[in-house]
């Protein structure tokens, strides 16, 4: 999903910094609130930008022929919100972005928006959405998990198609981006969607009353998932 | 079952790294290059349509020794802390 150093031309890589700019301020904010009234969620920050850490500096081959990387950002999504993950994929970023010219500096507002924001936001809603209607806690995080990561890259394919429609106009352009991107990154998102979940679990085995105190779970769901793992 | 999503996501592991091993050889068969970075590849598609990018990275690493050394220190970087925390958090729940 990186878009590479100089591959967006003015204005997009300026629109896409507006974009995701006041995200990445609530995020700094949120956190900030995090950090002064509930300290114990700390180490789970950290777990979670940890994770985007890993994930996304592992390329992976995918079927057809093509390497591409999960983005972990769903964990941070579900656990934090996107306005947070949207900060945490942004040290990620740079991090990629200055060290291993992954990237760029000046497609970073681009890539913050697909990596950090479009997909947690998606991961965020999918989670919701499932523990309102009562879902399997796991099989929710494993669906908003590998959608996150499957969205960051139709965002990124829909972003190089508005910069580049060329002749096909942006349909066209859509289509041959997102069948480089979002068709190599399938099996991808099922295996990272399948991790998190795992991750997850562990979370619920280790420290449920984050996971309460973050709103994410009710006691007596972390009661359920506790008993069927006993 | 206790270990029961483990299992199942190792066997999804499994699962797709056999399908890599099949595609691959399928691949080496018909001798062509394969297994390059969809990044890259996207990048190729928008010069090809006569695109010269505007600005380059101000540094790249030098080789891909360099580079993957900084791709396992970035995974190494992010697997430490998530050992230390769960770790942490184990060795609490056993001694309260």
């Amino acid at each position: 999903m990186h878009i590479m150093e100089g591959f967006l031309p003015s204005p997009w890589w300026e629109i896409w910094f507006l974009v995701s700019l006041p995200f990445i301020v609530i995020g700094l904010y949120q956190l900030n609130k995090l950090v002064q009234e509930k300290r114990e969620a700390l180490p789970l920050l950290a777990v979670a930008g940890a994770f985007v850490f890993v994930l996304s500096s592992l390329k992976l081959p995918s079927f057809n022929g093509s390497c591409s990387h999960p983005t972990g950002t769903g964990l941070g999504g579900v656990l934090f919100g996107p306005c947070i993950a949207a900060v945490l994929g942004l040290i990620v970023l740079i991090f990629q972005a200055v060290f291993l010219a992954h990237g760029g500096l000046t497609t970073l507002g681009a890539n913050v928006f697909s990596m950090g924001i479009a997909g947690p936001a998606v991961a965020y809603l999918i989670y919701k959405a499932g523990t309102r209607a009562g879902a399997n806690t796991y099989a929710t995080v494993f669906v908003a998990a590998a959608l996150a990561d499957l969205f960051t890259y139709v965002v990124t394919s829909v972003q190089l198609a508005l910069a580049f429609p060329g002749t096909a106009g942006f349909l066209g352009a859509f289509s041959a981006f997102a069948a480089i991107f979002a068709v190599t990154q399938v099996p991808l998102a099922i295996v990272e969607g399948a991790v998190i979940m795992l991750v997850f679990k562990y979370i619920v085995q280790l420290k449920p009353e984050i996971l309460t105190r973050l709103d994410l779970l009710s006691e007596s769901t972390v009661q359920k998932l506790r008993e069927a793992a006993a | 079952m206790k270990y029961g999503m483990e299992i199942a996501v190792a066997a999804l592991i499994i699962v797709f790294a056999a399908v890599f091993l099949v595609q691959d050889a399928a691949i080496q068969a018909t001798g062509e290059e394969a297994w390059g970075g969809a990044d890259g590849e996207a990048a190729d598609l928008i010069e090809a349509s006569g695109y010269e990018p505007w600005t380059e990275p101000f540094w790249a690493p030098p080789s891909g020794e360099v580079e993957s050394l900084l791709f396992a220190l970035q995974a190494a970087i992010g697997a430490v802390i998530i050992g230390y925390i769960f770790g942490y958090w184990q060795g609490s729940r056993n001694t309260a």
